[in-house]
C-alpha cells in the first residue's frame, strides 16, 4: 500500500506538506504533522491495532481521544518507553516508534488469541474463581500464566532521563476544556481582568469545533476559534495551556493539571522539562469536559472497523483520513446522521443507516435521506462480521416492545459508524463531590448540584447543541468571573444555528436473537473484555451493588475507568436486577481522569531535594576532615571522623579513647534550643518537666525530661536560667520542633494567662563540646575571660564571656560523664570559635568525634538517647530516672503514673547487659528469651535498645528494655539472631565506667 | 562582635555567577541583625516602647510590614514580630529594645546567627517561588507592604515582595537546601547568584 | 489540599498546617480527684465524629498560632474557624 493510501485529497487540520516517518510493529509508515498516530495508522489503512485484554480479540480504533479503550500502543524502547499510551492520543512526530501491547508474538497472530475460543469458560470472576487455592500455585503456575496472558505494557526499567516540574498557581477562574463552552467561558471571564487559566488535553484548541461543519457567526467553526484563541493570547491575565489534562478535583476548588511539554517532540529534541503539574487553587471552576459517545452493544461490536460515529466524523473532517469504502452507520439518535453526511461528503458509500426508531424525521436524518443515503428505520445491527476487520452486519427489525424479529438482512461494509447516544464527561464534577443525576430525558448522567465553586457547561452539562454550548459557556465564564468580584458582563452569543433533532431512544444492548448462552460477545467494556454475559452473571451470582459488580467483572477499571462502558453496563445490570438505572446509580469517579506518570507526580522532589538536609555552621569543616555523616531527622551529623587507613570501628575506638584520655570536640549545634521568658517561665518548666525549677539558680542548669500526658518519656535535655525570669532550654536534635509546637500549644490553648514568651534560638546558636580530662585546659585558652576553675565554674553551671573574641555562653554539662564544656557561639562565628578550640587543643592531640562516639560515650554511663531508648511506651521510672520526678506538685504525664498498667512493677525497665564473650556486640533490636531452644512462639522477655563495642571497657556493652529487670540483676538471657547464633548475655546496671561520678568531679 | 572575628554565612561557598540573561537572580544580604520580638498588642507601652527605639511603628496587622532605613518590622504572628537591620546592630538594639520594654510581657532574642536574607528578582522571580510556595504571589494578592510566612518545598520561610523581586528570610540550617532548590527550579530560566 | 482560614493569615493551603485532633480537650485541673477511667478519658478517648468536627490546628509554617475548626469529616468542609477560647459564630463550641 503506498504512503497515506486512506488520506483525503482536501481538507483535515493535518500539514500535508510536513510528512512524518513512523515505524509500528516494525513497519515504517508516514503521516502528516496534525496527525494522531491513530489518524496516521488509519490514514495508512491499519486499523488492527491491539489484541484485547482477556480473550485476545483483534481490536481497532473505536474513538478519537481520551475516551479510547483498545488502541493502547507500546511508545518507544529503553528508557523513553511508555506503555499504554492511547493511539488517539499520542501525537505524530518524525522517527516514532510504536508497537501494540497485549499481543504475543504479533498483532496479527495472537498465540493467546484461543482465550476467544474458550470465552464461555473465561467467565466474570474468573481470575477470583480459578485462581483462588492452592496458594503455591500462585507464584509457581498462575501469576506466571496472568501475567503473559493480561500484561498490557511494559512499564520502562530504566532510570527516566525526564525532568519533571511542578508549580502551584491559583486562579479567579479555572476553565477546563476548550471546545466551544470552555473557549466562550474563558472569554467572557478573561474579558473582565479575572485572572483565568483555561487547560485543554489536546494540543490543538478548539474541541469538537475543529471537526465541524456548523458555522459560527457565518464564519467556519474553526475560524471563530483561531479568533478566540487570538483574543485570549492579548489579556496578560489569561493562561492557555493546551496538553494539559485537569485530571484531578480535589478539595476545596484544588485541582491537579498534567502539562506534556514535550512529548510532541522527535526523542532527540527533547530537552528540559517533560511534564509539569500544575496544582492549581481556582476561586471558581468552569467545567467545559464535552461528552463521551456511547457505544451500541450488540455481538461483535469490537470489531476493527467499528468506530463511534462522532470519531468517524473526527477523523474525516479533522485528520482527511477515508476510513472505508463501504459505510454503515448504526444509531439510535439524530447526531450520527451527520457522520453519515460527512462520510458521504467524503466520497465513502454509505450503504445505510441502522436506526432504531420509526421514520426518523429530525434534520439531519432528512438531510440524509435528501443526500440519498438508505434509511432502515425500526431496525437494529445484531451482528457484526468478520475477522481482523468487520466485513459486514446483520441488520435485523425492532419491535414496538423491543424485541428483534423478522427476516435477517446482511450488509456488506469494512467500517460501521456507532452512536448509542452521548454520555456527559462529569468525571471532574463527580470528583468534586457533586452527586451525579440520572436523566430519563436526555438518557445520561448529568453533573449533580455543586458541591464546590464549580459550574457545568455544554455538552459535559447535557447541553449538546453548539448554540447552547456558546450561550451556556459565555454566561458562565461571566458569572464566574462576577462571583470572583469582578464586573462584567454576558457578551452576545455568536450566531449559530443548529439542525433540529428528534428524541433518541434508549437501547442499552440490542436483543440478541440467538438463544441464552449461545450468539457472539456484545462487549460493554472494551478495554476490559466485560460483556453483557458477564453481567448478567455477576447479576446472578448475587453481586447487586454496581460498585461490587465493577470488581466482580472488572467493568471501568484499568486506564479506561469506564469512560465508554460505564452507563451500557450499569443498564445491563439494572435490566439484570429489574430496577432503574438512578437505583442501580453510578460508579464514583475518582482521580486520575487519564493515567498520569510517576514522574509528575514526584517532579523534583527527588535525590537531595527530597527532604531539607540541614546542616550546622560547621559543616563545611566536617566536610574538609573527612567526617562520615549521619541522617538524624532531618540533620547531617558527623558520625565519626577516619584518619587514612582505619574503619568506623578503628575511629570510634579513637574517639573514644581521646574522649575519655585527654581531649576531644564535638558540633552539638543541632540541639534544639528554646529561648524562654517571662514572669511564669519557672512555673512553666514546672508543668512541662517532670522535676522542680523554681529553686535553680541564676547561672545554674538541671536536666529535665519532658513526658506525654500518658506518663511516657517525650524529650530531655538540659535547661540553663539566665536571669530570673530567662531559661534557654535545649532539646533533642530530632525533637527540637514538636517540642517548640508542644510547648506553644500548652501556653496557647491551656495555659494562656501564664506569662511566658518562647523564641527558637536552634539556628542562632551554634554548640561545640569540648569533653575530656584536659578540655578545661584547651577552654581556658579559648576563653580567657572566663574562670574555669572548679570552685568558680562548678558542675551544671553556665558563664558568659568571649571564645576566640566572640561572645559565647559556656555550659559545663557532660553527656559522657568526663569533664566537658559546650561553648555556644552565634553561629556565624562558628567556624572561627571551632578552629580556636582546634588550635588551643592541638598540644593534647585534640579529636574531633562524631555521633557514633557520642552514642558509645554516653551508653557507658547508662544516658538514655530518647527514641532510642525509648520509644513513647517507656516511664522515667522504667528507665531508672524516678529520681528526676519530684515529690509535690502537678506536671504534664504525673497523674498516668499511678494508672494500673505505669504502676505495674513488672514493666519493661532499662538495665544492661553483658554479653557472656565479651567480643560479641549484640545487634541493637536482638530480642531475648529466656530459653533460645523453647517451642516458637518463645515467650520475648525483652530487646536490645543500644548496643556498642566500648574501647574504654575493652569489652562489648549494651542497654536492654526487659520484663521485671530491675529484679533480674545478674540473670543470662539469650539472643537468637537472625543468623542463628544464639547470644547470651547477663543482666546488670546499665553503669560501665566511672559508677561514682568521679570523672567529671575535677 | 569585634573587628577581627571571621563571619561566615550560611550561604558560605556558594560561588558568584553573575549573567545578564538569568530568569532569576539571587543574592544574599548576609550578617543582618535578626531580632525577635514578642509582646502584647493591647498594651499601648509595647508599640510605645518600639517606636522609642525603632522609630517605627509596630505592623499590627497580620501579615504586613513597617520599614524605615535599613530596619524592617515584620509581622510573624499576633504576639511575635521580627526586626532585621543592619549588621553589627543586634547588640545595640537588643539591649536598648530589653531597656525599652522592661515590666512589660515581652520578649526580646537575638537571632542573627539563625537566618539570612536573600533576595530574588529577575523575570522569573515569582514562577522560582510558586513552583514549592503554596502562596498566591501575584502582586493582586500579594503586594508591597506585605508579608507572609510560608514554605517552598519543605523549607520555612518568611517571604516579603519588593518592587522588582522577593525578599526571602531562610533558615541557617535550612539554607543550603533552600539554595539548592532554588538553583534546581531555576535551571529553565537560567540562575544568577550576584553580589 | 484543603484551603484552611488561619484566624490571623486568613485563606492559606493546608501543607503549611498541622492538625492537634479533637478540639476542647480541656486539662483537668485536679488530676489527682480523677479517677482512672475519667483520667483515661482524657488521655486517651477521642471522639470519631461523622460530620462535624471540632478540631485543633496549628498554623505550623505561618504564624505558629493554634486555632480550632470546625470541619465536616464527610464532606471537608470548614464550617467555622476560631481562635482558642472563642466560641465558633453559630455554632457550639
Ligand atoms: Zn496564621
Amino acid at each position: 500500500m503506498s504512503a497515506q493510501a486512506k488520506r483525503l485529497d482536501r481538507g483535515g487540520r493535518i500539514d500535508r506538506a510536513t510528512p512524518v516517518n513512523f515505524t509500528f510493529n516494525g513497519k515504517t509508515y508516514q503521516g502528516c504533522a496534525g496527525d494522531t498516530v491513530a489518524s496516521a495508522l488509519l490514514a495508512n489503512g491499519v486499523h488492527l491495532l491491539a489484541r484485547s485484554w482477556k480473550y485476545h480479540r483483534p481490536r481497532g480504533v473505536i474513538a478519537a481521544g481520551a475516551e479510547e479503550p483498545n488502541a493502547l500502543l507500546q511508545l518507544e524502547t529503553g528508557a523513553y518507553a511508555v506503555p499504554n499510551a492511547r493511539a488517539t492520543q499520542i501525537e505524530l512526530y518524525e522517527d516514532l516508534k510504536a508497537s501494540s501491547v497485549n499481543a504475543w508474538p504479533s498483532v496479527e497472530f495472537d498465540a493467546m488469541a484461543i482465550n476467544g475460543w474458550f470465552a464461555r469458560m473465561i467467565p466474570a470472576g474468573f481470575y477470583y474463581k480459578t485462581f483462588m487455592w492452592p496458594k503455591s500455585f500462585w507464584t509457581k503456575h498462575y501469576e506466571h500464566y496472568i501475567r503473559k496472558a493480561a500484561g498490557f505494557g511494559v512499564a520502562p526499567v530504566d532510570h527516566d532521563p525526564n525532568r519533571y516540574e511542578k508549580t502551584n498557581a491559583h486562579c479567579d477562574v479555572l476553565v477546563v476544556g476548550a471546545g466551544p463552552a470552555g473557549l466562550a467561558a474563558a472569554l467572557a471571564a478573561g474579558r473582565s481582568g479575572a485572572r483565568v487559566i483555561l487547560a485543554d488535553e489536546q494540543a490543538e484548541m478548539g474541541g469538537s469545533l475543529l471537526a465541524s461543519t456548523q458555522t459560527i457567526d457565518g464564519q467556519p467553526a474553526a475560524e471563530w476559534v483561531s479568533a478566540a484563541l487570538a483574543e485570549l493570547a492579548t489579556l496578560p491575565e489569561v493562561r492557555v495551556l493546551p496538553r494539559a489534562t485537569v485530571y484531578g478535583y480535589l478539595d476545596h476548588n484544588f485541582l491537579t493539571i498534567a502539562e506534556r511539554l514535550n512529548d510532541h517532540l522527535p526523542l532527540r529534541a527533547r530537552s528540559a522539562n517533560r511534564e509539569r503539574l500544575w496544582r492549581v487553587r481556582a476561586k471558581r471552576v468552569v467545567l467545559a469536559t464535552g461528552a463521551h459517545e456511547r457505544p451500541l452493544v450488540f455481538g461483535n461490536n469490537d470489531l476493527p472497523g467499528v468506530m463511534l460515529a462522532g470519531a468517524v466524523s473526527t477523523y474525516t473532517n479533522r485528520y482527511a483520513v477515508r476510513l472505508g469504502d463501504k459505510a454503515v452507520v448504526f444509531t439510535n439518535n439524530d447526531s450520527a446522521y451527520q457522520s453519515a453526511l460527512d462520510l458521504h461528503a467524503a466520497g465513502v458509500n454509505v450503504v445505510a443507516v441502522v436506526d432504531p426508531r420509526s421514520n426518523p424525521q429530525g434534520e439531519l436524518p432528512l438531510a440524509a435521506r435528501a443526500a440519498g443515503i438508505r434509511i432502515i428505520d425500526a431496525s437494529v445491527v445484531t451482528e457484526a462480521r468478520g475477522g481482523k476487520r468487520i466485513s459486514g452486519v446483520q441488520v435485523m427489525g425492532l419491535t414496538a416492545n423491543g424485541e428483534v424479529g423478522g427476516s435477517a438482512q446482511a450488509l456488506d461494509c469494512d467500517l460501521l459508524a456507532i452512536s448509542g447516544g452521548w454520555s456527559p464527561v462529569i468525571h471532574l464534577s463527580s470528583q468534586s463531590c457533586a452527586k451525579a443525576i440520572w436523566s430519563d430525558e436526555k438518557a445520561c448522567f448529568l453533573p449533580g448540584k455543586p458541591v464546590q465553586a464549580e459550574v457545568s457547561v455544554g455538552a459535559c452539562a447535557g447541553e449538546f447543541t453548539l448554540n447552547a454550548a456558546l450561550a451556556g459557556g459565555l454566561a458562565a465564564g461571566a458569572q464566574a468571573a462576577q462571583l470572583a468580584d469582578f464586573e462584567t458582563g454576558v457578551p452576545a452569543t455568536p450566531e449559530v444555528r443548529d439542525p433540529l433533532e428528534q428524541p433518541m431512544l434508549a437501547l442499552w444492548r440490542v436483543p440478541s436473537p440467538a438463544k441464552p448462552g449461545r450468539g457472539s460477545k456484545a462487549f460493554i467494556d472494551f478495554q476490559n473484555d466485560v460483556g453483557v454475559s458477564d453481567i448478567r452473571l455477576a447479576a446472578r451470582e448475587g453481586y447487586q451493588s454496581i460498585e461490587h459488580t465493577k470488581r466482580y467483572t472488572a467493568l471501568g477499571f484499568g486506564t479506561d475507568q469506564g469512560k465508554l462502558g460505564n452507563i451500557n453496563g450499569m443498564a445491563v445490570l439494572a435490566e439484570a436486577l429489574a430496577q432503574t438505572l438512578p437505583e442501580t446509580g453510578t460508579t464514583t469517579f475518582r482521580p486520575n481522569y487519564t493515567p498520569v506518570t510517576f514522574g509528575t507526580i514526584a517532579g523534583r522532589d527527588l535525590g537531595e531535594l527530597f527532604d531539607p538536609i540541614r546542616k550546622t555552621a560547621l559543616h563545611g569543616w566536617h566536610v574538609e576532615h573527612g567526617a562520615k555523616f549521619e541522617d538524624v531527622g532531618q540533620w547531617k551529623r558527623p558520625w565519626y571522623y577516619p584518619r587514612p587507613g582505619e574503619d568506623m570501628h578503628a575511629a570510634v575506638n579513637r574517639e573514644c579513647l581521646a574522649a575519655r584520655n585527654g581531649v576531644a570536640l564535638m558540633d552539638a549545634s543541632t540541639l534544639g534550643k528554646v529561648d524562654i521568658q517571662g514572669e511564669d517561665a519557672a512555673e512553666f518548666l514546672n508543668l512541662i518537666y517532670t522535676n522542680a525549677w523554681k529553686k535553680l539558680g541564676i547561672g545554674m542548669a538541671r536536666y529535665g525530661l519532658m513526658l506525654k500526658e500518658d506518663g511516657m518519656i517525650f524529650d530531655d535535655g538540659v535547661t540553663v536560667r539566665l536571669a530570673e525570669n530567662h531559661f534557654v532550654m535545649t532539646t533533642t536534635t530530632g525533637g527540637a520542633a514538636r517540642v517548640m509546637t508542644w510547648l506553644e500549644r500548652w501556653l496557647q490553648t491551656e495555659w494562656p494567662h501564664m506569662k511566658v514568651r518562647l523564641t527558637s534560638v536552634t539556628d542562632h546558636w551554634a554548640t561545640i563540646a569540648v569533653v575530656g580530662p584536659k578540655s578545661r585546659e584547651v577552654v581556658s585558652r579559648v576563653c580567657p575571660d572566663i574562670d574555669f576553675s572548679k570552685e568558680a565554674f562548678p558542675f551544671m553551671a553556665l558563664r558568659e564571656g568571649t571564645a576566640a573574641g566572640v561572645a559565647a555562653r559556656v555550659v559545663r554539662i557532660s553527656f559522657s560523664g568526663e569533664l566537658s564544656y559546650e561553648i555556644n557561639v552565634n553561629a556565624n562565628a562558628a567556624r572561627q570559635v571551632w578552629d580556636a578550640v582546634m588550635a588551643a587543643g592541638a598540644e593534647f592531640d585534640i579529636t574531633p568525634y562524631g555521633t557514633e562516639t557520642m552514642h558509645v560515650l554516653r551508653a557507658e554511663k547508662g544516658f538514655i538517647i530518647v527514641g532510642q531508648d525509648t520509644d513513647g511506651s517507656v516511664t522515667p521510672q522504667d528507665c531508672g530516672m524516678g529520681w528526676a520526678i519530684k515529690k509535690t506538685g502537678d506536671f504534664i504525664g504525673r497523674r498516668s503514673f499511678s494508672r494500673p498498667d505505669t504502676a505495674r512493677s513488672d514493666r519493661k525497665q532499662l538495665v544492661g547487659l553483658l554479653t557472656s564473650d565479651p567480643n560479641v556486640v549484640l545487634p541493637e533490636g536482638a530480642q531475648l528469651v529466656k530459653n533460645p531452644n523453647a517451642p516458637i512462639p518463645n515467650p520475648m522477655e525483652g530487646h536490645v535498645s543500644s548496643s556498642y563495642w566500648s574501647a574504654n571497657c575493652g569489652r562489648s556493652i549494651a542497654m536492654a528494655l526487659v520484663k521485671d529487670g530491675f529484679k533480674r540483676m545478674g540473670e543470662t538471657l539469650h539472643a537468637p539472631l537472625g543468623d542463628g547464633r544464639v547470644v547470651s548475655a547477663t543482666i546488670c546496671k546499665p553503669v560501665f565506667i566511672d559508677p561514682e561520678g568521679a570523672h567529671q568531679n575535677v | 562582635m569585634s573587628e577581627a572575628v571571621r563571619l561566615q554565612s550560611p550561604l558560605v561557598g556558594f560561588q558568584l555567577d553573575a549573567r545578564a540573561d538569568a530568569g532569576v537572580i539571587l543574592r544574599e544580604r548576609a550578617f543582618c541583625s535578626h531580632l525577635n520580638l514578642r509582646g502584647e498588642q493591647s498594651d499601648p507601652a509595647f508599640a510605645a516602647a518600639i517606636k522609642q527605639v525603632l522609630g517605627l511603628e509596630v505592623p499590627f496587622t497580620p501579615n504586613t510590614t513597617t520599614s524605615a532605613g535599613d530596619q524592617t518590622l515584620y509581622w510573624l504572628g499576633p504576639d511575635e514580630w521580627l526586626l532585621v537591620a543592619a549588621p553589627e546592630q543586634a547588640a545595640t538594639l537588643e539591649a536598648a529594645l530589653r531597656k525599652a520594654l522592661a515590666g512589660q510581657f515581652a520578649s526580646v532574642v537575638d537571632i542573627s546567627g539563625g537566618q539570612t536574607v536573600v533576595e530574588l528578582r529577575g523575570g522569573n522571580a515569582r514562577d522560582v517561588l510558586a513552583k514549592g510556595c503554596p502562596l498566591d504571589l501575584h502582586p493582586r494578592a500579594f503586594g508591597v507592604g506585605q508579608c507572609a510566612q510560608s514554605h517552598l518545598a519543605k523549607c520555612p520561610l518568611l517571604l516579603r515582595p519588593l518592587a522588582d523581586g522577593f525578599e526571602v528570610v531562610v533558615r541557617r540550617s535550612f539554607s543550603d537546601y533552600f539554595f539548592s532548590w532554588i538553583e534546581d527550579a531555576a535551571q529553565e530560566y537560567g540562575f544568577s547568584v550576584v553580589s | 489540599m484543603l484551603l484552611i482560614t488561619c484566624p490571623w493569615c486568613g485563606p492559606r493551603a493546608e501543607s503549611e498546617f498541622s492538625c492537634g485532633g479533637e478540639a476542647h480537650i480541656v486539662r483537668p485541673k485536679d488530676p489527682d480527684a480523677l479517677s482512672d477511667a475519667e483520667w483515661a478519658d482524657y488521655v486517651f478517648y477521642r471522639t470519631n465524629t461523622k460530620g462535624d468536627h471540632a478540631e485543633q490546628w496549628v498554623h505550623t509554617y505561618g504564624c505558629r498560632r493554634w486555632f480550632n475548626v470546625i470541619r465536616n469529616t464527610v464532606t471537608y468542609e470548614i464550617k467555622a474557624v476560631y481562635k482558642p477560647g472563642e466560641t465558633p459564630a453559630g455554632g457550639e463550641a
